[in-house]
Parts: structure tokens; C-alpha cells; sequence
């Protein structure tokens, strides 16, 4: 926004970072254009939360290139600096100092004399419906309130790029669904949002494009609506009553469906894929088709769930294995 | 996109965020000069100690300890009775408290820099060392307290500083000086060492020779000549003699330009050093 340049937000190529023998990000090549929200899908470990560092002139890459607006993020780093901001992870923000100090600090950081910084804490403090919690230690803040004065420090200066690391990950669904909005707001206005998640539907609901990373690169790339296509429009979880018929119905929903059908860690229950593409019949009207098929069979079903493909799904898809998370290996291992 | 916010709406009953007036996109202000920011990050400092008084513990109780305890250890045997003693020990037992509280000024950059407000600070367009050099500004005010406690402490056991107040200011001053440029070297380690215990560890390696094999406790002139030369060189010696003399009222021109330029030559070396580490975390 307003220096001219028509270029990306974000140029990388070939980034890699290493701490000792593990490449945590490994030749990754992104571009993010300006004015919109790019989803960095990945799980944990996969380099999301490196590759922000980076960008955000917080480590420095053992190879490759990083350009912000222009700018290179290691011999540029005071022009970078002054054009993003980020919400980490954990909370960006002192928690032994309250939500208006927080502020105020950070206000006067950016230059702004101490009335100013005062009145622009307040400003922030009450559009993100903190105000009554103004005067309290950022410690004893609920999850989605931390969050919220996060982001808030981070727009203190609107910024031109904005670094959302996993900002919804351990938030209750009312918070999650508020972070949303702040972040549509904020992209209305201008500012281009990198966000790092865990979860498609978020990405999906968010982003103008969405890069999927595992080991440090990008695995595949383009539009929600590219990405789920190749993954498949949704899929249908069941849970059985009797884990002896278990294979029958995987046959069953395989034929109905024309698609691979996984048995889950949970010994009753399985997921099938569903295609829309090539179809007549829409994903919804395939799915209930299949439920009424297990139905007619006699097998019983406790429970069943039909939505967007999973983090899992996507990497199924797109790597023929499951995402590498620690709870997933967990699972195995009690398995 | 709208049918999914159309979605999400009813779970968002309570605090609506509206920031429709907040997104200014103004011009932005002039970035803050070195000092400002280094002052702006002092008033942190000093805000966590408004909310977490119970960290001046270290600073108050101490100091007190210390200063009892070696009163009447070894007033009686040293100096006839602790009384007369104190009249030698207070100038030293004051350094050695300070010197030995600056290495929380490791402990603590050590555990700040582990959360994720550094990351924030690290961000920012702003003058590099301010962060650090704000959290020592933080810690001089500590220095101060301590130093206050501690004189108070003597007082009462019936230290009575020859050089008056001017001589007891001077020589306080000259202290946290010496103080700032020391916390220099806990500000390497603190970003150097994984965990607040090993910054504890290291510190009391450094700061137990430091102390105690100086002139604070004995005059040197007892010990034996290898000891000697190694309390020479001590810089907590030079700066105890410089204090010594400035508190009971003398004025000795080549310790005090010596501890001046030992305090540059820290700051420049741990400074850097420090810079560096921070630099590349």
C-alpha cells in the first residue's frame, strides 16, 4: 500500500533454516499477493512457525531468499520491520503488565507521545471489547481475550502485513468465530494477512489461497476451491455399533461412494471421501445415499458426521499418509 | 465466503468487535529516538515491579543478611568489635550486595526473552539494544534501593560515613555505574544459557572469587603475596577502594578513572557481545 511497488507481499525462494541435523524449513518457495489473506496449511512441525520467524526478521534463514514489499528480510530488516507486525503463537504481549499498559508501551514504541498512546489503548481496548478488562494482568485474561489484545497490539499501527500465527488454535468456537471477524475487518482495510492454521476449514473460510507445507515445503498450492477438489468435496465419519462389521461397511460406503474408505484409530469407526466432481449427485445427497445403504444392510450406526476433509484428509490426499502429529503417533502407538 | 459469516454469526452473542473506527490508516509517528525507547522500556521494568513487588526481596532482605551477618561474624575478630568493624566493611559490603544483584538482570532477560513478548519487541522498527538497555535502567532502580537499605541497615549499627552526605552520594553514584556496565556481562549469559538455573550457576561461579577474594572483608595487606596479586587485579577492589575512599570522604582520582574506564570497556565488550546473541536469536 502507498509506496508504489506492484510486486507480492511475501517472495521466498528456496528458504531453508536448520537447527542442527533437522531442516525445519527446507526450500520453501512462497508468493503472497498484496490485499488478502494466504493460509500456510500445515501441522505441527511442518516449518509454519520457522518460516513466520523468518519472514518476521526474528531468525535468520541459513539459505534461500525472503523479500517483504520489496524488502530483504535479512539486509533490509529495519524496512521490514516498520511495515508488519506479528501475533505469535504464544501471547506477543507482557503478561505481568495489564491490557491498557500493554498498550500504552507498545504505543509509545511506535513513536507516539504518552496522551496519544493513551487514547489509542483506549480506542483498541474498547473495539475489541476489552475495555472492562483494561486495568487486569494480561495473566489472568480467558484464552480468547489474550488472543484479542494480541492482535490488538499488532494493529496499533495498522500494518501492511500482518503475521497470524495458529491465532485460533486452543480457542473456544465463540472466540475462534471472533478472531475471524477481527481478521476480515482487518484485511478489508487493506492490510495482507499471512496466516499459519492447522485446520482446512479455517483457511477455507479465510483465504484467498491456501500453500500446504509439510517437512518444510510446499506440497501444493491454490485457490480453497482448487485444493479441496483435489482432495475430495468432503467426507462422511461414522462410528459403528459393532467393530466385527467394520470391513463390511468400508466395502459398502467404498462402492457407494467410489472412493478409498480409511478405518480410524477408534476400532468402530471409518471415513470415506466424497467426489463432487464428475458426479451428478452433489457430496451431501452421495453421503445420506450411503448412510440409507448401511442402513439396508443392518448395520447399525451410533453416529455419523459429514464435513470438510480434514487436515489428515488433505495430507491423505496429497502425501498418501496421514499428517505427522504427535498426538496422531500417540494414537498409533495405543493402538 | 458471506454464507459462512452468516454462519458463524450466532456463536458471536457477546463482545462484538467493531473496527471499523480503529483501522485508521494515518500517518504514522516519527520512530522513537534511542533514548526514549530505552526510557519507554524502563517504565516496563519498573510497571513489573509495581505489579510483582515480591521480586525486591532479592534486593532488600539480601543486602540485610549480608550486612548482619558479617558485622558480628567477624567484627569481634577482625576489628575488635563489630561496631568499629562496620566502619570499614559497610563501603564493601555495599558493592559486593550490588555486584551480586546484578546477575538478576540475567535471570530475568533469561526468562523474558522465553516468552513471546521479545518476539514483539524484536519487531519493532526501534532502536536494537533499547529493550535491554531498559531493563538495566529497571534494574538500577533496585541498585538504588538496595544501596538505601543497606546504608540504613549501617547506620543503625553505627556506621558513620566521614565523607557525609555528598561523600555517601558520590560514592553510591560511582557504584551503580559500575553496576550498570557489569550487568552488561548477565545480559551475555542470560541470552546465552538455556535456563534461569544455569544463568544462577554461572553467576555465582563468577561472583563468589569476585567477591570475596577482594579487599571488602580483610585489608589485603594481611594475606599472603600470591593472594595478594590476585586481589590486586580484582576490579571489585579498585572499585571498593574507589568507594571506600569516596565515602569517608577522600577523593582518589586514580581509582575512580580506573573504575570509569573498566565500566566503558565492560559495556563495550558485554554490550556487543550481548547485541549479538540478540542479533541472531
Amino acid at each position: 500500500m502507498g509506496d508504489g511497488q506492484s510486486g507480492p507481499a511475501i517472495e521466498t525462494s528456496g528458504l531453508i533454516k536448520a537447527f542442527g541435523d533437522t531442516k525445519a524449513v527446507d526450500g520453501l518457495d512462497l508468493t503472497v499477493p498484496v490485499g488478502t489473506v494466504y493460509g500456510v496449511l500445515g501441522p505441527n512441525g511442518a516449518g509454519k512457525t520457522t518460516a513466520v520467524r523468518m519472514l518476521a526478521t526474528l531468525l535468520r534463514p541459513d539459505g534461500g531468499h525472503a523479500r517483504v514489499f520489496g524488502h530483504d528480510v535479512v539486509r533490509e530488516a529495519d524496512a521490514v520491520r516498520s511495515r508488519v507486525s506479528l501475533t505469535g503463537q504464544y501471547a506477543s504481549v507482557d503478561e505481568d503488565l495489564t491490557g491498557s499498559e500493554n498498550l500504552i508501551l507498545l504505543g509509545r514504541l511506535l513513536g507516539h507521545r504518552k496522551p496519544a498512546a493513551r487514547s489509542r489503548a483506549d480506542e483498541l481496548l474498547a473495539a475489541f471489547g476489552l475495555s472492562e478488562a483494561a486495568g487486569r494482568q494480561v495473566k489472568k485474561y480467558s484464552g480468547g481475550m489474550r488472543r484479542r489484545i494480541d492482535i490488538a497490539a499488532s494493529i496499533l499501527n495498522t500494518p501492511d502485513l500482518l503475521f497470524l500465527d495458529e491465532p485460533t488454535t486452543g480457542l473456544d468456537p465463540r472466540s475462534r468465530s471472533q478472531v475471524w471477524e477481527i481478521i476480515r475487518a482487518v484485511v478489508a482495510n487493506g492490510t495482507t494477512v499471512l496466516l499459519t492454521t492447522q485446520y482446512l476449514d479455517e483457511a477455507d473460510r479465510l483465504a484467498a489461497r491456501i500453500a500446504v507445507i509439510d517437512h518444510g515445503r510446499v506440497i501444493a498450492e491454490g485457490t480453497p476451491g482448487q485444493l479441496k477438489s483435489s482432495v475430495g468435496a468432503g467426507a462422511v465419519h461414522v462410528r459403528l455399533r459393532d467393530s466385527n462389521r467394520r470391513e463390511e461397511a468400508a466395502r459398502l460406503l467404498g462402492d457407494m461412494l467410489h472412493s478409498t474408505v480409511t478405518l480410524d484409530a477408534d476400532p468402530v469407526g471409518l471415513t470415506a471421501r466424497t467426489q463432487s466432481q464428475g458426479s451428478e449427485t452433489g457430496a451431501t445427497e452421495q453421503a445420506s445415499e450411503a448412510l440409507g445403504a448401511l442402513a439396508r444392510a443392518g448395520i447399525l450406526v451410533d453416529d455419523f458426521s459429514f464435513g470438510q476433509p480434514s487436515l489428515d484428509e488433505v495430507f491423505l490426499a496429497l502425501t498418501d499418509r496421514p499428517a505427522e502429529d504427535p498426538s496422531d503417533q500417540l494414537a498409533e502407538e495405543m493402538a | 465466503m458471506s454464507s459462512d459469516t452468516a454462519a458463524a454469526r450466532p456463536l458471536t452473542e457477546a463482545p462484538t468487535v467493531d473496527l471499523s473506527t480503529v483501522l485508521a490508516r494515518g500517518p504514522r509517528p516519527p520512530r522513537p529516538s534511542a533514548w526514549s525507547a530505552s526510557l519507554t522500556f524502563g517504565w516496563r521494568a519498573v510497571l513489573k515491579i509495581k505489579h510483582v513487588p515480591e521480586q525486591l526481596f532479592d534486593v532488600t532482605a539480601f543486602p540485610i543478611i549480608m550486612v548482619l551477618m558479617f558485622t558480628y561474624l567477624f567484627g569481634g575478630a577482625l576489628a575488635g568489635s563489630p561496631g568499629e568493624y562496620i566502619q570499614f566493611l559497610l563501603p564493601g559490603i555495599m558493592v559486593t550486595s550490588i555486584v551480586m544483584i546484578t546477575m538478576y538482570t540475567g535471570v530475568g532477560i533469561n526468562t523474558d526473552i522465553e516468552k513471546g513478548v521479545f518476539d514483539r519487541f524484536r519487531t519493532l522498527p526501534i532502536w536494537r539494544p533499547a529493550a535491554l538497555v531498559g531493563a538495566i535502567f529497571g534494574d538500577l532502580l533496585r541498585y538504588v534501593l538496595s544501596s538505601i537499605v543497606i546504608l540504613s541497615v549501617g547506620l543503625v549499627l553505627g556506621y558513620r560515613p566521614e565523607g557525609g552526605p555528598m561523600g555517601v552520594v558520590a560514592g553510591v553514584a560511582l557504584l551503580i555505574v559500575f553496576a550498570f556496565a557489569f550487568s552488561w556481562i548477565w545480559t551475555m549469559f542470560g541470552l546465552l544459557l538455556r535456563s534461569e538455573k544455569s544463568v544462577m550457576g554461572v553467576s555465582m561461579l563468577v561472583l563468589m572469587p569476585l567477591t570475596f577474594l577482594s579487599n571488602v572483608y580483610v585489608e589485603p595487606s594481611t594475606m599472603p603475596g600470591w593472594l595478594q596479586a590476585c586481589v590486586e587485579v580484582n576490579p571489585v577492589t579498585r572499585v571498593v577502594s574507589a568507594v571506600r575512599t569516596l565515602m569517608s570522604g577522600g577523593w582518589d582520582t586514580g581509582e575512580i578513572t580506573w573504575v570509569l574506564a573498566a565500566s566503558a570497556v565492560l559495556v563495550v565488550v558485554f554490550g556487543s557481545l550481548t547485541m549479538r546473541l540478540y542479533n541472531r536469536r
